[in-house]
C-alpha cells in the first residue's frame, strides 16, 4: 500500500458520476502527476457521500476539507493551491445559507453532523475496492466473533434482542425471520439479499452496495451461519451496473481472504454467494416474485403462505433480507444488541437511511436515528425547500406510500407513526413537493407507475388500477365528475382488500392519502376545472404579460414547437393550441413576462 | 444469421459461472443480449431453449416479461428516461416531451435512422440530481429541455456520449 | 494472500490497514506541517515530507497527522517543518533534511524533546 500524507476522497456515487466525477478525477491525477506528488497524495474513489446536490465533491484528509461542485479546472486549482501551498480554495467550499464558507463541512454542517451512521458507516469513507480498508474499520470481525464464539441460536437471539426490523418497507423483525427459517425443515437453506431497490426516490441500497459491498457479504455469511444456509444469492437490479461490478470484485476478494468458501476461518462453516441480475421488473422486489426471478422465471408473486421461511428458492427455507437491514447486522454483532437499542425508539430501534429528493435543498442520503421528526429531517438536515416556495407535502414509501402534508411535520419518523398518517416508511424515499405540485397529478403519476409495473397475474391489481388511472386521467384533463371521487375510493378499497401481493394491496395508498388530505384540490379539478398548482397541462395556458414583454425574441427562439410569434421589440404571443407547455420560454425570459394561468 | 456456435458458447459460459444449473436462463439471456448489442434475436432464443432443455414458450415468456430484454433490434443509443415522481416533480415531464419531440418517436420506438431507441425506466436511484436519463451505460443528471436538446444534437453529429 | 484463519490474522490486517486509513482521522494529538511552497520544494521539502511519513509509519505512530502548508516565510532555512503537539507550544525547525526529519520524529514526537540544533522558532507568532 502506498504511503501517503494526504488522502483525497472523491465521491464516485452515481449522482457524482453523472455530474462529471470522472473528468474531475482525471484532472486531479494529471496535476498530481505533473507535480510528482504521487508518493504523498493518494486519490481514493469512495461510495456515495450522500450530499448529491453538491456533486462532484471530495474531502481532503487529514484536514477534512470538503470541496463541492467541482470541475476539472477546480481540481487543478485545488492541487496547486491546497495540496502544494496549503491554502484552502474558498470558492469551492460549502457555503452556509448566510454565505459563509465552511471548510470542515463533514463535521460541522447540520447535514452531516446530525447523522448517526450505522448502515452507511463506511460509505464515502473507505475505498470499496479494497477489502483491507473494510477490515480496518472492524470489517469481518463480526463474522469472526460469530464463528469463534457464538452458536447459531446465540446469533439469532442477539439479532432478536436488538429489535432490528426489515428496512425494505414492512418492518418485520429480522431476528424472528431468521428464527423461523432456522426452525423450518429442509435439506438445504438459502439466504437472499434483496437488492432490487426499485421504489422511486429510494437509493440507499445502491449507495451501500457501491460504497461498502463487503458489509453485505459479511452479514449474509453471518445470517447463513445463523439459519443453517451454505448458499446466498444477491438479487441486484440490472439498472445498477456499478453495484454489480463492485460486488463481484468484493466477492472475489472475500474468497481470497477466506471469508467466503469452504471452512471459513478454520471453522466447519462453508458459505458461497452468487449474484443474480434482474432485468427490469419492479414487482421483483416483492419476495415471492424475487424468488421466481432467481429461479429464472417470470417475476410473478404467488399467494402467501407458505412464506419463504418455509418454502422459498427451489421450495427450500429461505431468508430474504434487504440491503440496509443486512448492513446493520455486523455492528449489532460487534457492539451488541443493547448498543443498537440505545439508538432510535422503543418500537423502532436503530437508524434509518432516508433518500431526500424532489424540491429540497440538500438532496441526497442521510442516516438518522428513528424517531426524528419530519421537521428536523426536512428543514434542519435537508435545508428546507430548494425553490423558495413553501414545502407542501412529503411523499414517503414510493408507490405504496402516501403523502404527508406539512401540518403533520412534527410527527416522529417510525414505522407506526407513519402508518397512522396513511403513509408508510417503505424503503425510505422522501420526495418533497412544494406549492407548485398538484396532488392529483402526483396520485395519477403513481397509479401510472403501478399500472405499468403490475405483473398481470391477479385481476384487481391488473384491471382495477387501470380503471383508477382512467378516472384520474379524466380528472386531470378537466373532464371529471363529482361521482368519480366516490368511485375512486370504492375501487381503492376493493384493490387493497383483494390483490395478491404487496404491490397491488398498497397501490391505492397514494390516491387514498391525497384524497384524505387534499380533497379540495380534487374538487377544484372536478368542479371548477381548475388546477390550483398550475401543473395539469390540459387545465392551464401560457400567457405573455404585454406590459413586461420587450420583444427580445428569446422565448420564440427557444420554443421547440414554434408556438410563439411576434416581431422584434414588439409584444409576443403564445398560441396555446400549439404550445406543449414545456416551460422553456419561462426559463429564458429575463423579464418575467411569461406566466401560467388556470381558469 | 445467428452464429449457433457462439450462442452455445455463451450458454456454456453461463452454466460454468453458476453453482446451481437450473436457474441460469436470465443470466444467459443477459449475456446473449450483450453479445448482439441491444437485443436477443428470436433464433438465438430458440437455440438457448434447446441448449438449456426448456420450452421455447418459457424463454419467450421471460424475454417479454422483463423490460430490459428486447426481441427487436434497438438503436445505437438506447435512451432510458426515468418516469418516476422524483424526476417528475423536478421537471421530468418536460424532458419526456422534448425527447419525443426532437426524436419524433414514442416510448418503445426506434428512430428511422436506427440511432435512438426511447424507453422508460423505473427509478435509476439518482434522485439527488433529477431529472435523470440514461444513454446506454451513461447517466445524465440535472437535465433541462435545453440540455437534452444539445445532448441529442451532439449524438446526432456523431459526438461521443460525454 | 493466505486465507485468514484466526482472529490474530484478522487483527494484523486491521492494524496494517488502520495505519493507512488513520491518516484520514482528524482527532489527532498533533500535527506536523511541512512548508511546501515553491522555495520549500526547491530545497527538498518533498523528500522531507516523505521521510516524515515513513518515520511515523515505521514507528507505528498514527495519532499525528502530516499536512502541507505554503511557505512559512523562512526561506533561508528551508526545508522548514512545524511540530504542534497537544498542550505544547508549536516549534518550527529549519534545514530539515530527511535524516533530520527522522530525528525530529524520534526525539520530539516520540519523547517530547525539542531538537535544539534545528530549532528556528518556538511559540506562536
Amino acid at each position: 500500500m502506498p504511503l501517503a500524507a494526504t488522502t483525497i476522497l472523491i465521491c464516485a456515487g452515481g449522482a457524482c458520476i453523472s455530474a462529471g466525477e470522472e473528468s474531475v478525477k482525471q484532472a486531479l491525477e494529471k496535476e498530481i502527476e505533473k507535480y510528482a506528488l504521487g508518493d504523498v497524495v493518494r486519490v481514493v474513489e469512495t461510495g456515495c457521500m450522500g450530499a448529491c446536490s453538491l456533486g462532484p465533491l471530495m474531502v481532503i484528509y487529514p484536514e477534512g476539507v470538503f470541496y463541492q461542485k467541482l470541475t476539472p479546472q477546480a481540481a487543478k486549482k485545488i492541487v496547486e493551491e491546497h495540496i502544494l501551498k496549503g491554502r484552502i480554495v474558498k470558492e469551492y467550499l460549502y457555503k452556509m445559507p448566510t454565505g459563509e464558507a465552511v471548510p470542515e463541512a463533514v463535521e460541522k454542517l447540520p447535514f452531516f453532523a446530525r447523522q448517526v451512521k450505522i448502515a452507511t458507516r463506511n460509505v464515502g469513507y473507505i475505498d470499496p475496492l479494497n477489502i483491507e480498508e473494510y477490515i480496518a474499520r472492524d470489517g469481518y470481525f463480526a463474522l469472526a466473533k460469530v464463528l469463534k464464539q457464538m452458536s447459531p441460536e446465540q446469533v439469532i437471539e442477539e439479532v432478536k434482542k436488538s429489535g432490528l426490523r426489515g428496512r425494505g418497507g414492512a418492518g418485520f423483525p429480522t431476528g424472528l425471520k431468521w428464527e423461523l427459517t432456522r426452525k423450518s425443515q429442509g435439506d438445504k437453506k438459502y439466504i437472499v439479499c434483496n437488492a432490487d431497490e426499485g421504489d422511486p426516490g429510494a437509493f440507499m441500497d445502491r449507495s451501500v452496495l457501491e460504497g461498502d459491498p463487503h458489509t453485505i457479504l459479511e452479514a449474509m455469511a453471518i445470517g447463513g451461519f445463523a439459519i443453517g444456509a451454505n448458499q446466498g444469492y444477491i438479487y441486484v437490479r440490472a439498472e445498477y451496473p456499478l453495484a454489480i461490478e463492485r460486488l463481484n470484485i468484493a466477492i472475489s476478494q472475500a474468497k481470497e481472504y477466506g471469508f467466503l468458501g469452504e471452512k471459513i476461518m478454520g471453522s466447519d462453516f462453508s458459505f458461497h454467494i452468487e449474484i443474480r441480475i434482474g432485468a427490469g421488473a419492479f414487482v421483483c422486489g416483492e419476495e415471492t416474485a424475487l424468488i421466481a426471478s432467481i429461479e429464472g422465471k417470470r417475476g410473478q408473486p404467488r399467494v402467501k403462505p407458505p412464506y419463504p421461511a418455509q418454502s422459498g428458492v427451489w421450495g427450500r427455507p429461505t431468508v430474504i433480507n434487504n440491503v440496509e437491514t443486512l448492513a446493520c447486522i455486523p455492528p449489532i454483532i460487534t457492539k451488541g444488541a443493547d448498543w443498537f437499542r440505545s439508538i432510535g425508539t422503543e418500537k423502532s430501534p436503530g437508524t434509518k437511511v432516508f433518500a431526500l429528493a424532489g424540491k429540497i435543498t440538500n438532496t441526497g442520503l442521510v442516516e438518522v436515528p428513528m424517531g426524528i421528526t419530519l421537521k428536523e429531517l426536512l428543514y434542519e438536515i435537508g435545508g428546507g425547500s430548494s425553490t423558495g416556495k413553501k414545502i407542501k407535502a412529503v411523499q414517503t414509501g414510493g408507490p405504496s406510500g402516501g403523502c404527508i402534508p406539512s401540518e403533520y411535520f412534527d410527527t416522529p419518523v417510525d414505522y407506526e407513526s407513519l402508518q397512522k398518517l396513511g403513509a408508510i416508511m417503505g424503503s425510505g424515499g422522501m420526495i418533497v413537493m412544494d406549492e407548485d405540485d398538484c396532488m392529483v397529478d402526483v396520485a395519477r403519476f403513481f397509479l401510472e407507475f403501478t399500472v405499468d409495473e403490475s405483473c398481470g397475474k391477479c385481476t384487481p391489481c391488473r384491471e382495477g388500477t387501470k380503471q383508477m388511472l382512467k378516472i384520474l386521467d379524466k380528472i386531470t384533463a378537466g373532464e371529471g365528475a363529482e361521482e368519480d371521487l366516490q368511485e375512486l375510493e370504492n375501487l381503492a378499497t376493493v384493490i387493497k382488500d383483494t390483490s395478491l401481493c404487496g404491490l397491488g394491496q398498497t397501490a391505492p395508498n397514494p390516491v387514498l392519502s391525497t384524497l384524505r388530505y387534499y380533497h379540495n384540490e380534487y374538487e377544484a379539478h372536478v368542479k371548477e376545472k381548475r388546477c390550483p398548482s398550475l401543473k395539469c397541462k390540459q387545465l392551464i395556458r401560457y400567457v405573455i404579460d404585454s406590459s413586461k414583454c420587450v420583444g427580445c425574441t428569446a422565448c420564440a427562439r427557444v420554443c421547440p414547437v414554434n408556438a410563439i410569434s411576434g416581431e422584434v421589440r414588439k409584444v409576443h404571443q403564445i398560441d396555446n393550441e400549439v404550445c406543449i407547455r414545456c416551460g422553456s420560454c419561462i426559463e429564458v425570459c429575463r423579464f418575467g413576462a411569461i406566466s401560467k394561468v388556470s381558469p | 444469421m445467428v452464429d449457433r456456435e457462439k450462442v452455445s458458447a455463451l450458454v456454456e459460459k453461463a452454466k460454468l459461472e453458476s453453482l446451481e444449473e437450473k436457474d441460469i436462463l436470465i443470466n444467459t439471456l443477459h449475456k446473449i443480449q450483450d453479445y448482439f448489442g441491444n437485443y436477443v434475436p428470436v433464433e438465438a432464443a430458440e437455440i438457448v431453449a434447446e441448449e438449456l432443455g426448456v420450452p421455447k414458450s418459457k424463454v419467450y415468456e421471460v424475454l417479454t416479461f422483463y423490460t430490459m430484454f428486447s426481441i427487436k433490434p434497438r438503436g445505437k443509443y438506447v435512451i432510458r428516461v426515468c418516469v418516476n415522481l422524483p424526476c417528475h416533480v423536478t421537471g421530468g415531464r418536460e424532458i419526456v416531451q422534448i425527447l419525443q419531440e426532437s426524436l419524433g418517436v414514442n416510448f418503445g420506438e426506434t428512430t428511422k435512422d436506427g440511432l435512438f431507441t426511447l424507453e422508460t425506466t423505473s427509478c435509476l436511484g439518482l434522485c439527488g440530481v433529477s431529472p435523470v436519463i440514461m444513454i446506454n451505460d451513461q447517466y445524465y443528471g440535472d437535465l433541462t429541455p435545453r440540455k437534452v436538446k444539445e445532448l441529442i444534437e451532439n449524438l446526432r453529429k456523431g459526438g461521443d456520449e460525454r | 494472500m493466505s486465507k485468514i484463519k484466526s482472529l490474530e490474522d484478522l487483527m494484523k490486517i486491521k492494524e496494517k490497514a488502520l495505519r493507512d486509513l488513520q491518516l484520514r482521522e482528524t482527532d489527532k494529538r498533533g500535527k506536523i506541517t511541512v512548508a511546501m511552497g515553491t522555495c520549500g520544494i526547491a530545497a527538498g521539502a518533498k523528500d522531507t515530507l516523505k521521510a516524515i511519513v515513513e518515520a511515523l509509519n515505521e514507528n507505528n505512530i498514527n495519532d499525528v497527522s502530516v499536512v502541507q502548508s505554503g511557505c512559512m516565510g523562512l526561506c533561508e532555512v528551508e526545508p522548514t517543518v512545524e511540530v504542534r503537539l497537544e498542550g505544547q507550544e508549536p516549534v518550527v525547525y529549519g534545514h530539515v533534511t530527511p535524516e533530520n526529519a527522522k530525528r525530529i520524529v524520534k526525539l520530539h514526537i516520540m519523547s517530547s524533546q525539542v531538537v535544539t540544533d534545528l530549532l528556528v522558532r518556538k511559540g506562536e507568532i
